[in-house]
């Protein structure tokens, strides 16, 4: 059995629930354990918060002057976009953005490695990324954006018996 | 119940059910706002309601570090569910900061 998703949204923080909502909804039927729930949300909410404030730069409370402003207002317009797929067990689920894209894949996904210690980031995205999914893939171009690309087998596997 | 609170120059930060980017920024400017104003000894964090967590909440806890250390203080983790210690190990925050069951 399998299921197809495909959501789009603006790229600012308070959208970061909204896509662990809908993960978590979107793999519901496959009654996941608690953690494997947890997993799945943790991986999409590092991946989308980096589209966002990386990729379009919309930092949460911030304008460019360094002056407070209204999370409901985008800085940089632009949207984030999630494909979710389950197919043989598995979930698939990407992650892009039309956002400044990265220079140095590798660079970046380095544990403890960010470019903005200051905003209080910790550098532990990617490493997050790749210990709650069973497969990584980050597709990059400067200018044009980035995708990333995680696979995760779902142990519970079956779909809850339809009595 | 207040989200921040200063009990014996001790400031207690209740954490929000989801702690994520959205979130980590107000968390922050608010305890950096308290640890300068009010003098404080240490800082714990109370993960009492607390059912998740991402990188920013790592980011949080680090930073609150780093500056407690400036000063001579503790940072405190208190009540942190099975998930989320999960997570404090994995990111090597137990090695700098106090975890208390």
């Amino acid at each position: 059995m399998r299921n197809e998703m495909c959501l789009e949204f603006e790229a600012i923080a308070v959208n970061e629930s909204l896509a662990r909502v809908a993960i978590a909804a979107f793999v519901a039927p496959l009654n996941p354990t608690l953690e494997e729930l947890s997993d799945i949300k943790t991986a999409v909410s590092e991946a989308v918060t980096n589209a966002i404030i990386h990729g379009y730069e919309n930092w949460q409370g911030y304008d460019v002057e360094k002056r407070s402003v209204p999370v409901k207002f985008p800085i940089h317009p632009g949207r984030v976009t999630m494909k979710c797929r389950l197919e043989e067990g598995y979930l698939f689920v990407e992650i892009g953005d039309k956002g400044k894209g990265i220079r140095d894949i590798e660079k970046a996904m380095e544990p403890l490695y960010t470019t903005r210690p200051e905003q209080n980031r910790s550098g532990m995205g990617f490493a997050f990324m790749e210990a709650f999914t069973d497969d990584l893939e980050v597709e990059s171009t400067p200018g044009e954006g980035t995708t990333v690309y995680m696979k995760k087998k779902m142990d519970s596997g079956n779909w809850i018996k339809e009595a | 119940m207040e989200e921040f609170k200063v009990i014996d120059r001790c400031l207690m930060v209740r954490m929000p059910e989801e702690i994520d980017h959205y979130k980590s920024s107000y968390i922050c400017e608010e305890t950096d706002k308290r640890i300068m104003r009010e003098n404080v000894d240490h800082v714990v964090f109370d993960f009492e309601e607390t059912r998740f967590m991402d990188s920013s909440g790592i980011g949080i806890l680090m930073g609150r570090y780093k500056k407690m250390q400036f000063i001579g203080g503790k940072v405190l983790i208190i009540h942190p569910d099975k998930l989320i210690t999960r997570m404090l190990h994995m990111a090597g925050i137990s090695r700098y900061i106090e975890i208390m069951e």
